[in-house]
């Protein structure tokens, strides 16, 4: 029993060490959840403001078709953001996995260089790329339709007729979902490319070697073996990627136009434009129960 | 047992500038135990990755059951590896380890899971399907990748010092185990150590190596006995070694001077010049101790040490101001006490055939 006031000085320096966190936490994180949580359960009042009334309104409200079908096109986008970024970030991380180790660190760091400018900077300048007046339809509309206006000279092909026609326009990609596409693809491709970097790089390659030595030719030992021994890393590359992606904000602001909206500029303009903060709230709790799902998700593959 | 299980012709690999493996010729004949030796660093495993195809020559050939290789990939060698560090998947339970080659190759699953079921009880562990890797113990491990090779009845085996993690005991244990296995299902075995005495107690031959290229292949008994240089006589077993001069040669005999200070005469298989420089190699058990000399040209020293261990008595015996030899002598006798003290001269006598005359010093 002598060893009780002990344990409780224990305890005390304990707390004592973890009170700037739990503060932080309480302060930051907690209260505001709560404080959402709450508001979430409110109603508008007649000029902006929350009227604190126990009320399923603002959920009941999301269920309106034009919100789930904002919902199922964030869901669309973020997944296909995902497995973009999971086709092209695997065979990137691979790639600088079985570099030689002197020259991974600074792949890896170049890979990185490009996230120091700031992301706001980097989404306006996939505008300048993506709009009608913008890089890419200038080589459309410009040598690309000079070129198969020659060749449908020289070639009286039906194909190059209609090609010639169709590179007369540009091509529209501004404020499309695959406008967004490629911007969260680009925002959020590192966060994929590292963790799976990590779990390749960790990969003993002699098993590589076993399944090739067992007969399994080169596709079917990356099934086998290699992808089953990174999944790790494929799930949390996923994870970190999906769950930005489906609160992305600013990429579809600046990309998607008045046309594709996301869920994230539903909330934001519930809390600046209409003032609905309940329902800005709901729909914010709503996004997070996805989010945590996808999060549970990752955990419990990470333990397997 | 005439047809050749591998063949290397003139093989060499370079990684960069260094040269991992050096112009290696070999004839592994079909059923044979066959050791790949030498200290690390000496081609022996690159020699073993070049059969399996996880290396490709930058010249030569690889042959297998007498067909020419060139650039097939690993997966479509008719031979399987066990690796050094098992390479055991992971993810995969034991008996899928082991079917692993099999489904590759799109056998019945219900012959897989009789092959997988004979295969673990070859290795003795019998039922042990459905365990993980990571639940067994090195040896068991061992036993799981021996398995998971030999399910495929590969026409060769390769192994890349498969016993190297394992601690003495069971490294002595399965040495044995392994030999017996492969007499029993007559599969080539290729095996890489760096370990003499594994590669002496297994094989029924040895091709020894150093810095990318065969010194000498034989049988274990001519590799002791017959070393072919300085090299392969220090690496498999103790030797002593007389530097010396020829003095005189003829009639397959030749008389060699150490250190100016003795000289005696031994055969030799090729008649050297005089004046040429020469290494006598002398196993330490070949050499018996006398009090009286045991023929008239018998060479004498001074005991410097007497270490007793046990099955037999060491001696160093010092012959002249730079060269000392080493004797050992087994202690047959049923209380054998020390019969040459320290400080004492003593006679060497030893089988004139158990000289080895090698050209130069080293």
């Amino acid at each position: 029993m002598a060893t009780r006031p002990e344990t409780r000085r224990e305890k005390m320096r304990l707390m004592l060490l973890l009170s700037p966190s739990i503060f932080w936490l309480t302060v930051f994180f907690l209260m505001p959840l709560i404080l959402v949580f709450a508001i979430s359960f409110g109603q508008r009042g007649t000029y902006g403001g929350v009227e604190w009334v126990l009320s399923l309104r603002s959920y009941a409200r999301f269920i309106d078709s034009l919100y789930l079908r904002i919902f199922a096109r964030t869901m669309g986008i973020a997944l296909a953001t995902t497995i973009i970024c999971l086709i092209i970030g695997y065979p990137l991380a691979y790639f600088i996995a079985t570099r030689p180790p002197q020259w991974r660190n600074a792949l890896v760091l170049l890979l990185m260089i490009p996230f120091w400018t700031n992301f706001l900077v980097r989404t306006y300048a996939w505008l300048f790329i993506l709009r009608d007046q913008g890089l890419v339809n200038m080589v459309w509309t410009g040598p690309v339709h000079h070129a198969v206006v020659r060749a449908a000279e020289v070639l009286p092909l039906s194909l190059l007729g209609s090609l010639a026609d169709a590179t007369e326009a540009p091509l529209g990609l501004f404020g499309t979902n695959g406008a967004i596409i490629i911007g969260l693809v680009y925002g959020w491709l590192p966060d994929m490319v590292l963790p799976c970097y990590a779990s390749i790089e960790r990969l003993d390659f002699s098993l590589v070697e076993a399944a090739q030595d067992l007969y399994a030719n080169r596709l079917r030992s990356f099934l086998r073996v290699i992808v089953p021994l990174t999944l790790p890393g494929i799930v949390a590359g996923s994870v970190l990627v999906f769950i930005p992606s489906l609160g992305a904000y600013v990429t579809p602001d600046l990309l998607g136009g008045a046309k594709s909206v996301m869920i994230g500029n539903v909330i934001y303009s519930q809390f600046m434009s209409a003032r609905d903060y309940p329902f800005g709230s709901a729909v914010s709790f709503v996004l997070m129960a996805v989010m945590l799902v996808g999060t549970l998700i990752y955990f419990r593959t990470g333990r397997e | 047992m005439t047809e050749s299980a591998v063949q290397l012709r003139r093989v060499s690999k370079y990684f960069g500038s260094v040269t991992a493996v050096e112009d290696v010729s070999l004839i592994i004949r079909d059923g044979e135990f066959f050791s790949l030796l030498g200290p690390s660093g000496c081609g022996k495993t690159t020699t073993l990755r070049l059969i399996a195809g996880f290396e490709l020559p930058d010249q030569g050939d690889v042959l297998i059951g007498g067909e020419l290789q060139g650039e097939t990939p690993p997966y479509r060698r008719p031979v399987n590896t066990v690796f050094q560090n098992y390479a055991l998947f992971p993810h995969m339970r034991v008996g899928e380890n082991v079917a692993f080659g099999l489904q590759m190759r799109k056998v019945p699953s219900k012959e897989i899971r009789r092959r997988v079921s004979e295969a673990l009880e070859m290795v003795q562990l019998p039922g042990m399907e459905s365990r993980k890797p990571d639940q067994l113990s090195g040896g068991q491990q061992q036993r799981v990748a021996l398995a998971r090779a030999l399910v495929n009845e590969p026409k060769v085996l390769l192994l890349d010092e498969p016993l190297g993690a394992l601690d003495m005991k069971l490294r002595k244990a399965m040495q044995l185990e392994l030999k017996d296995l492969q007499e029993r299902v007559g599969i080539t075995f290729v095996y890489v150590t760096h370990d003499q005495e594994e590669a002496l107690t297994m094989s029924d031959r040895i091709a020894v190596m150093r810095r990318g290229r065969v010194l000498q292949v034989d049988e274990p008994q001519r590799i002791y006995e017959r070393p072919v240089s300085r090299f392969v006589a220090d690496f498999i077993g103790d030797t002593n070694f007389l530097v010396g001069v020829v003095k005189a040669a003829g009639r397959g005999t030749a008389t060699i001077e150490v250190d100016g200070e003795l000289a005696f005469r031994t055969p030799v298989e090729r008649i050297p010049g005089p004046g040429e420089e020469v290494t006598v190699a002398i196993r330490p058990e070949k050499i018996s101790l006398h009090a009286e000399p045991p023929h008239d040209q018998a060479v004498s020293g001074i005991v410097e040490e007497v270490i007793y261990v046990g099955t037999e008595t060491h001696y160093i015996v010092r012959l002249t101001r730079q060269t000392t030899v080493f004797v050992r002598q087994q202690n047959v006798a049923a209380h054998t006490t020390v019969t040459f003290p320290e400080a004492e001269r003593v006679y060497l006598g030893w089988d004139p055939e158990a000289a080895r005359v090698l050209a130069g010093r080293e």
